[in-house]
């Protein structure tokens, strides 16, 4: 069977099977829909959770990122697991005694207005929907190389699958499609994981063959990694820090407090049955996380080897006679000259994958020295040895671009992997992608309809009339997305990075300090609300534009790009929230104490005792 | 609040600080500020700071997960604040 009617067949008995479970448990009142009744298992909801968390940003953007940008490329390991901890210690208990549905609730009766649970809904907005736009990037990705089609068509597809699927069911219905993504996606990420390690270094576990040697050899594979990439002018890979060390502090920091302020996450942990759920329950979600975000750094590493071995045999893996690959123990000991005329790839003998990608215009060959062959390096490298090497080859440049939103999806293929595990890959990608985008959908709509329409505009709505403004939103909402995501502001690990920025500086300082400041009053928690959103948007649209629109950036008027001190938009939430913190700490002690039943309500939240059913009600 | 409230709260924020510590120095100062003076070491083939920022932190935050989520549990016992 070819590739394309296998693709087909595991996509299609992949989304067979999530529909199916969607019919099988669709959702009949509010308190349904939204939060599955408060009745879900920690281990179920963890793994939920997990579906839910690792979006196209995890699966098919990370990897690839962490490959171009080497061990800086960590900041998104511990910045999107680091989280955990702090949603597990200082949000999910409390907010699950607090007992109800969403964050804006929570956020207006703890500060007693109407206001503040307003501003929250708007902070959750910008935030979900960036989100949202570097999820529909991943998407087209995805369905570009799937369907054949170029990346915008792959969008405008994506949205209407998006939108048919997250109208379709409510929460339970995701809850339990979301643990057979979880399965899917788990499995499509560390099968050609396990296998390309076996390849590489004969060790089946990927997390301990990216420690290990290169079969054949004593020597390490990131030793070895380390010094292909330097020959070919780029930065080592074990040591290279994109930016500053500060930038990569500060944006681990602004992608952790992100992760426990981001409002589909948190939503979660409304639906375990007791406070000490939602405490194990932030657990299982991260070891569920772990296997794929451990996994990552290896397929990250062995990609980039594998990529830099197709287009330059000196490199040292070979083509076997059963058409997969494996490594020449002599030529990697050999440490073969990368410049040598023959290395380079003759462009006509290139492999069907590039071929495949090349469709997309997501990989682009360019033959600037006219010699037909493929010549991939960095040539704006501040390495003088390997630019003065390349001249003297006759080098006119970099010929190959790969775009790091492919590399997961191609990863496998690069592998000459067997074609099932190339669909199974794509079928996890939009699992991914699909399952975040859901959620996302659904904290929208339910803020929209229930703390907007419901909370300020019509109190008296029906049950009915709240479903259809819940879905009348998330039409608009994939809407935008969709048409931001044709020109998105970067690839969908970092537009996701953004959204992170956002509710790390709007909405996490609002809800931590509601718990752990009694004495925190209306006015300081809208201030810092709308202070560190203002400060975060500002510096973002300075770089990217005005809610992302190309051609409105006005980084000149700030001061240049990056800054403030060197950090990049990406980064800047950490910022944010402290601004955010600052100000709300300055505005509350100029202003009078919260009233005498809002403190006993903090004291009672803080206490497990007594904790109820979750109920929707204001 | 009465004393016994207070005592938990206290007792709990103990907690909490002792657990973010362990998370700022392997993730903070173990991934990044030291990770260069730490891939002097290496781990199998791991160069120590690397390892650190893909692979170590990510485990020891589970762990830590779990300790808090069991050690929260003993707290609640202890004041008598658990759930039914």
């Amino acid at each position: 069977m070819d590739l394309q009617t296998i693709t087909y067949l595991v996509v299609g008995a992949s989304f067979a099977l999530y529909i199916g479970i969607a019919i099988w448990a669709r959702a009949g009142s509010t308190s349904e829909f939204y939060a599955a009744g408060g009745s879900v298992h920690p281990i179920t909801n963890g793994m939920a959770t997990a579906a839910d968390w690792m979006s196209a940003a995890s699966f098919i953007s990370m990897a690839g990122l962490i490959a171009n940008m080497g061990y800086g490329g960590g900041l998104f390991l511990m910045g999107w697991t680091g989280g955990y901890v702090l949603l597990a210690m200082l949000l999910a208990p409390y907010l699950r005694k607090f007992g109800k549905f969403t964050v804006p609730q929570f956020i207006g009766d703890r500060f007693y207005s109407q206001t503040a649970s307003t501003v929250a809904v708007v902070c959750l907005l910008v935030a979900s929907i960036t989100y949202i736009i570097g999820q529909m990037t991943g998407v087209g990705v995805a369905f570009s190389r799937f369907l054949g089609v170029s990346s915008e068509m792959g969008i405008y597809i994506g949205m209407g699958i998006v939108f048919a699927y997250a109208v379709f069911g409510g929460m339970k219905g995701i809850t339990y499609t979301q643990v057979a993504q979880y399965i899917v996606l788990i499995l499509a990420y560390t099968v050609p994981a396990v296998f390309i390690s076996l390849q590489l270094t004969g060790n089946p576990i990927p997390q301990l063959g990216l420690g290990a040697s290169i079969s054949g050899t004593d020597i390490s594979l990131l030793t070895k990694l380390d010094q292909v990439v330097t020959d070919l002018g780029f930065n080592q890979y074990t040591t290279s820090v994109p930016g500053s060390t500060l930038n990569m502090f500060v944006y681990t920091m602004s992608l952790m407090i992100g992760t426990a302020g981001l409002p589909h996450v948190i939503m979660r942990f409304f639906t375990v049955a007791k406070v000490s759920d939602a405490r194990s329950s932030a657990g299982w979600a991260l070891i569920f996380i772990a296997l794929l975000y451990t996994t990552a750094p290896a397929v990250a590493a062995m990609a980039k080897m594998n990529l830099h071995a197709t287009v330059n045999t000196a490199v040292g893996l070979e083509t076997a006679a059963d058409g997969s690959m494996k490594v020449n123990p002599e030529v990697i000991k050999a440490n073969a000259d990368v410049y040598a005329p023959e290395a380079s790839l003759v462009y006509e003998q290139r492999p069907e994958w590039m071929k495949r990608w090349e469709k997309t215009g997501l990989l682009k060959f360019e033959d600037k020295n006219g010699d037909g062959r493929i010549q991939y390096y960095n040539d704006k490298t501040k390495n003088d040895a390997a630019k003065a090497k390349a001249e003297a080859a006759g080098w006119k440049g970099n010929e190959l671009t790969v775009n790091a939103d492919i590399i997961v999806l191609a990863n496998p293929e690069i592998a000459l992997l067997p074609n099932w595990v190339i669909a199974l890959v794509a079928a996890g990608g939009l699992a991914a992608a699909l399952s975040t985008a859901a959620g996302l959908l659904m904290a929208i709509s339910a803020a929209v309809s229930h703390d907007l329409v419901k909370g300020v505009f019509m109190p008296n709505i029906s049950e009915q009339g709240e479903l259809r403004a819940g879905k009348i939103s998330m039409a608009v909402a994939i809407v935008i997305a969709g048409y931001l995501g044709l020109n998105p502001p970067g690839f969908a690990a970092g537009t996701v990075a953004l959204a992170f920025g956002i509710a790390a500086s709007s909405l996490f300082p609002a809800i931590m300090m509601g718990i752990f400041s009694k004495k925190m009053n209306k006015e300081g928690a809208i201030a810092g609300m709308l202070a560190g959103l203002a400060f975060t948007l500002i510096y973002v649209f300075a770089h990217k534009g005005i809610f992302f629109i190309k051609g409105t950036e006005f980084v000149d008027m700030i001061g240049g790009p990056n800054s403030f001190f060197g950090i990049t938009p990406e980064a800047i939430g950490a910022i944010g929230a402290l601004v955010n913190f600052l100000v709300a700490f300055i505005v509350d002690k100029m202003t009078k104490e919260p009233p005498e039943h809002i403190q006993a309500m903090v004291e009672n939240v803080r206490i497990p005792r007594g904790a109820k059913a979750v109920d929707g009600a204001h | 609040m009465d004393d016994q409230g207070k005592a938990y709260w206290s007792a709990t924020l103990g907690l909490l600080g002792k657990i973010l510590a362990i998370w700022f120095v392997c993730s903070f100062l173990a991934g990044i500020l030291f990770a260069p003076a730490l891939n002097g070491i290496s781990l199998g083939g791991y160069p120590l700071g690397f390892w650190f920022a893909h692979q170590g932190s990510i485990y020891i935050f589970i762990a830590l997960i779990f300790y808090y989520a069991k050690a929260m549990g003993d707290l609640d016992r202890k004041f008598d604040v658990h759930e039914e």
